[in-house]
């Protein structure tokens, strides 16, 4: 130990956090792009020609970025969503159902509306109700957690269900445009797409979603290394019992935390509902809720780490399309999992889970 | 002094003294940025007890856990009786007869005591089954032989601390250690137990077995060892027979300067307010607290705190104070009774709103309530008191670093480094963090609860002022400590907890040991006032 | 640290030597034929034994008959319907089809960035104005639709005909009126042939999991089986499979939808409504590759072979020549238009 007593600001050195926080995943992604070498080499094909081809389809033109980007705008969410929870130690597996209720809400917000409404009160009006009906959902596991001590991942995983079961109930029984299981088109708070501004990204469903996602996490940032409310989330999240101990009222804030997870995941609706089809239709959401669960541990739940690992996970979804005709569109998912799966080996976090809780250090 | 160095190598087996057991030699290890090891030598003798004694983050532990194949050392030898080991792995640690107890004990709490001995060993009939009854006989067998006597088929999660680590040192026998390292083995033990452990070690000792004994209570270290390492700041600075030394001189190695070992006992404080009024302090009324089974944990205990006054509680674990301090701290609901700080019940009020009446509190578990280990110690400075270091709902991160680099160079944090994860610091200096943070704020009320646990002669050196101090200032402190001189040497008055009651509470000019370790024990009984 | 950083440099060694291993191999496809087609399936894809399967052994059969070059894109998610659909367009295929009318909005749209390009969607809903007048998709457009009511009408009668109760049984999966029209078309087949017989119709469920439900498939036929019914006639998705399970465990008939799902409980299936989804893929590419495309609505019932029933070595042994000459004279009929069957109820 230092013998002096003058305060240093160092932490680790630079270099060596750095390394700590690139390596690991770097080494996944590796171990991943290996696994899809053999695999498309056991298609007879070349591995350097198709992981060009996946590169042009998606950075490579402005159509495919822009589809990366639109695919990545929800699962920043859905990702952002799960980290917000898992920082204060909860596992938010809703995500499915909290996006699809948002992107219900700005449907309906956007119908209710009256036509000729501007359209930065009415973005505004939608987004809010987006997150309202995503945070609604994410309230109902925080309440039973906090008031009955309901297990929260058993909770909002029946919650998916049962939402999406009632939504599916309401457009299909009541909203739906005949022969569609789709609402009607919403008359105002229409998002501009990408395509607007740069006609290269004509056809491309990006729009100013990809924004409001970077903006939330943003915030998301903000509230957690910045506020005091984000102090005192991380410490529940970390170590209850010192949190309770500091005062922090533990229910308070797994209360906040998962509600707010919800209200994230709910204004990812936007991105469909608001930016794309400019209607609400059933099953919009299906698989982004669980998949930002991959794309938070991918991230480190850290909202930038979530940012590129929404970006990178958009990129092989969108590949998978690009390079569908020389190898099965299951490969994709496979290395999808592939990456999962070294990541969670590779991060500490999670290492540190797998091995249990080691004697403490007197070094 | 008993069991002097005289029975150094007369061992059974035969080995004298020209092969050591152990050697290690210029190990250096780094964390990063933090230097455990640097060129630490070790040499220890067959059948000797062995002290290795140091201030918390010397860098013994580490050094074990290197002998015991956990990490590998970036430098140095290791040998064990003359073979050079260095960097073997944990099997091969074990093969060689290397038995580690560790601080914090590794049992399966479902499991027997027989079980847990044969757990990664176990003996098998036709190849699968496990043989409970074999198991159970080898246990009872070793149990005998040792002196270390547990019934093999109770269950881990009903035996006491003592019990436990009975199990732990068997455990490592079991596996055919001939060297068992202990770290810190007394730090949850009652006077009693101690006394017991200590029989058993002598016992192994006078059979052959080599002992390393890590600690920094130099009492143990002069009671029970023939030699002496001394480490400071992960160098060895003295290797020493104990029958030539002293605790003064040991705890001067130690610190690197001269450390005063009893604490300004009872010296009337100069600065004690005269006349303080009746009802300020800490009090408690009837109180009663039920524990996670239904049963009285706290049993209508009363008693109150003045302002200037310590009230020390002594007692062996788990006869309520933990329960004790968590009910007044807010962390533990009250079944009946009441609870007044400075005069206003707070019974049912939140932590948060005890905090703020002036309630400072040092949690007995330091490393699970105290900080937040992943924090900065900046961080970890304002738990608690977040709320006073944000504007509107935003930390004023200058303030909080501001705070830091004060409380670190008043209470001597190191290393002095305000960014860095309190993970990273030693026990003692974790410790500080938190007794600044308690302390370097306004406050009336103090509950202390172990403050002093597992943490270096410097450091307890520098909290038992703190506390005298926070007394003579007027402050009200409630102390618990399993450390009876401790309690002895800071308290004004003592009471001993024993099944959730005050057997006893008497002012400590009055008490002794002896007395309060009758009452610990329940062998006398009494009415506390 | 040190370690970590090593294996990531081997592993990125690994990497590239993998990369670079077999560069011959040509990751593009054929490039001869006259006529390219590219099909999106549904979210579901392959092995659907249903629409997705049907697209594809049309496309399977103009392959081989008529040379054509297909390609497929199996989508991972709504957004890709839209993006599967623009990949083959903008790779200049001749014709693109969408399969399931959940690709109705996404055909509308790209077919006017794509007027010279052929797009058709199967089973592609048809909105209509104010006025309930039908609004025809784009000039570029086949709307490929299917008359089931047709075949269920001819299934209808077969139940009708070879049960002796007077009581035929119907399990429809979501309560919606695609199902309605099997329905329509089923009560009148049976009425056409036994007035007096009774109909005992149910659905499984309002949501799209009706179609999905095999144990709801099976409590629903075995309390029709229990109330006398002989032959019951599923328009249910997988939920049918419970259907076939019940008519198993009480040695009943069952009808199958859609394919012919005799392998599904041989010996107790009468026969199958089968939708031609192969037939109007097939028909919509021969089109293109005569020259002969043209965008409107295509209606494809008995006449045209869209919809049929399913009469071979396998089930004959359940159908009296007689019943089967009867059914093929009421087919004849409504081809000749002289039966007009609903289809609505």
């Amino acid at each position: 130990m230092t013998e002096g007593v003058q305060p240093t600001f160092t932490a680790a050195p630079w270099r060596e956090r750095a390394q700590e926080a690139l390596i690991p995943p770097l080494v996944a992604l590796l171990v991943a792009l290996i696994c899809g070498d053999l695999l498309i080499l056991s298609y007879g094909q070349s591995p350097a020609a198709v992981y060009r081809l996946l590169l042009e389809g998606t950075w490579g033109n402005a159509y495919g970025f822009g589809q990366v980007l639109y695919k990545a705008t929800t699962l920043a969410f859905t990702g952002l969503a799960v980290s917000f929870g898992l920082r204060a130690g909860l596992f938010n597996i809703g995500g499915e159902s909290q996006l699809a209720a948002g992107g219900f809400g700005a449907a309906l917000m956007g119908l209710a509306l009256p036509v000729g409404t501007p359209l930065i009160l009415a973005l505004l009006v939608c987004m809010i109700a987006a997150g309202l009906a995503g945070g609604v959902v994410g309230a109902v596991p925080a309440y039973l957690k906090t008031r009955f001590g309901a297990h929260e991942v058993i909770v909002t995983i029946m919650l998916n269900f049962i939402v999406l079961a009632l939504l599916n109930w309401f457009i299909a029984g009541h909203l739906h445009v005949p022969e569609t299981l789709h609402t009607p088109e919403i008359h105002a708070g229409v998002l501009p797409r990408l395509a607007d501004i740069d006609p290269r990204f004509h056809g491309s469903a990006a729009n100013l979603a990809l924004i409001v996602a970077v903006l939330v996490a943003f915030a998301v940032w903000f509230y957690l290394f910045r506020a005091r409310g984000g102090y005192e989330l991380r410490a529940v999240g970390l170590q209850p019992q010192a949190a309770e101990y500091g005062g922090i009222s533990v229910g308070r804030v797994w209360m906040r935390a998962l509600t707010f997870s919800g209200v994230i995941a709910g204004i990812g609706g936007i991105n469909y509902v608001l930016g794309y089809k400019h209607y609400y239709e059933d099953g919009f959401a299906s698989g982004a809720g669980f998949l930002g669960i991959a794309v938070a541990l991918v991230g480190r739940n850290h909202p930038l780490g979530v940012l590129v690992a929404a970006f990178f996970f958009a990129t092989l979804s969108q590949g998978g399309l690009a390079i569908h005709a020389f190898v099965p569109k299951q490969m994709m998912d496979v290395l999808q999992g592939v990456v999962i799966l070294a990541v969670a080996m590779a991060v500490p976090e999670v290492r540190r889970i797998l091995r249990g809780a080691r004697g403490r250090s007197d070094a | 002094m008993t069991g002097g160095p005289a029975s150094t190598g007369e061992s059974a087996r035969g080995q004298t003294s020209a092969v050591p057991a152990i050697r290690m030699e210029g190990i250096d290890k780094s964390f990063g940025a933090i230097r455990a090891n640097r060129g630490t030598s070790v040499e220890v003798m067959p059948g000797e007890i062995h002290a290795l004694v140091g201030e918390n983050g010397a860098g013994k532990s580490t050094l074990m856990r290197i002998l015991g194949g956990l990490m590998k050392p970036d430098a140095g030898h290791v040998e064990v009786n003359g073979r050079d080991v260095t960097g073997w792995s944990t099997n091969e640690a074990i093969a060689a007869g290397i038995g580690i107890v560790h601080q914090h004990f590794m049992l399966v709490p479902t499991l027997t005591v027989a079980e847990n001995l044969v757990l990664g060993c176990e003996p098998k009939t036709r190849g699968i089954v496990l043989d409970y009854k074999r198991a159970a006989e080898d246990v009872r067998k070793l149990s005998t032989e040792t002196g270390l006597v547990i019934a093999p088929d109770r269950l881990i999660s009903d035996l006491s601390v003592g019990e436990a680590q009975r199990v732990e040192i068997l455990k490592v026998l079991f596996r055919g250690a001939r060297i068992l390292v202990l770290d810190e083995p007394t730090a949850v033990l009652s006077p009693p137990e101690v006394r017991e452990l200590w029989t058993v070690l002598r016992r192994l000792r006078d059979k052959g077995d080599t002992i390393v004994l890590i600690t920094h209570r130099l009492d143990e270290v002069v009671e029970i060892s023939n030699t002496i390492t001394v480490m400071r700041a992960g160098q060895t600075v003295a290797r020493v027979k104990t029958s030539e030394t002293t605790p003064a001189e040991i705890a001067r190695l130690m610190v690197g300067r001269e450390v005063s070992l009893s604490a300004g006992k009872r010296v009337q404080p100069s600065g004690r307010p005269a006349g303080p009024q009746p009802d300020q302090g800490l009090e408690a009324r009837n109180l009663i607290v039920v524990g996670s089974r239904g049963i009285r944990v706290i049993d209508d205990v009363s008693f109150s705190v003045k302002p200037g006054e310590i009230l020390g509680i002594a007692g062996v674990e788990g006869n309520g104070q933990t329960e004790l301090i968590e009910a007044l701290a807010g962390l533990r609901p009250v079944f009946a009774g009441d609870i007044l700080i400075d005069g206003v019940d707070m019974t049912r009020r939140s932590v948060a709103q005890r905090h703020d009446a002036g309630l400072s509190h040092i949690p007995e578990d330091r490393q699970r309530r105290g900080l937040i280990l992943e924090y900065t110690v900046a961080n970890n400075l304002i738990l608690g008191v977040q709320k006073y270091f944000s504007r509107r709902g935003i930390i004023d991160r200058t303030r909080v670093m501001e705070n830091a680099i004060q409380e670190i160079s008043s209470f001597d944090i190191r290393p002095p480094n305000p960014v860095l994860a309190a993970r990273a610091l030693s026990g003692g200096n974790q410790q500080k963090i938190i007794v600044a943070r308690e302390m370097g704020r306004e406050f009336s009320v103090l509950l202390a609860s172990q403050p002093t646990r597992g943490v270096d002669v410097g450091a307890i050196e520098f909290i038992h002022q703190q506390l005298l101090d926070a007394r003579a200032q007027g402050k009200a402190i409630l102390l618990v400590s399993a450390e009876l001189n401790e309690v002895l040497a800071l308290s004004d008055r003592v009471a001993v907890m024993y099944r959730g009651k005050f057997a006893v509470m008497m002012p400590a000019a009055e008490a002794s040991e002896e007395v309060l370790g009758e009452y610990m024990i329940g062998t006398k009984k009494g009415n506390a006032a | 640290m040190r370690k970590l950083i090593l294996v990531t440099f081997l592993l990125l060694a690994v990497h590239i030597a993998l990369l670079f291993t077999r560069r011959n191999a040509k990751a593009e496809g054929k490039e001869t034929s006259p006529v390219r087609v590219g099909i999106v399936l549904d979210v579901g894809g392959r092995g659907d034994k249903s629409f997705n399967d049907g697209a594809y052994a049309g496309a399977d059969s103009a392959t081989k008959m008529l040379g054509s070059n297909i390609r497929f894109i199996e989508p991972g998610e709504g957004a890709d319907r839209e993006a599967g659909l623009r990949l083959l367009a903008a790779e200049g295929m001749n014709l693109v089809i969408g399969v399931g009318f959940i690709f109705t909005d996404d055909l509308a749209n790209l077919a006017k960035e794509y007027p010279n390009t052929a797009f058709a969607g199967i089973d592609y809903a048809l909105a209509t104005d104010a006025n309930g007048n039908v609004i025809p998709p784009p000039p570029n457009v086949a709307a490929l639709k299917f008359r089931e009511e047709e075949g269920s009408y001819l299934v209808g009668a077969l139940a009708a005909l070879v049960s002796h109760s007077k009581k035929v049984g119907f399990v429809g999966g979501m309560d919606i009126p695609l199902i309605h029209k099997f329905e329509a078309g089923y009560r009148a087949g049976i009425k056409k042939v036994c007035p007096d017989c009774e109909v005992i119709v149910q659905y499984a469920g309002v949501t799209p999991d009706a179609f999905k439900n095999p144990g709801k498939g099976k409590e629903l036929a075995l309390s029709q089986y229990n109330q006398g019914v002989e032959v019951i006639f599923h328009a249910a998705g997988s939920t049918g499979q419970g259907v076939f399970e019940a008519a198993r465990a009480t040695n009943k008939l069952a009808i199958g939808v859609d394919s012919d799902q005799n392998d599904d409980a041989p010996g107790h299936v009468l026969t199958s409504m089968v939708k031609g989804v192969n037939t109007a893929t097939f028909d919509a590419i021969s089109r293109v590759q005569n020259h002969t495309f043209k965008g409107g609505i295509y209606s494809f019932g008995l006449k045209e072979g869209g919809v049929g029933y399913i009469y071979d070595s396998r089930n004959r042994g359940l159908i009296p020549d007689g019943v089967r000459a009867r059914v093929e004279e009421l087919k004849q009929e409504i081809i000749a238009g002289r039966i007009k069957v609903p289809s609505t109820r």
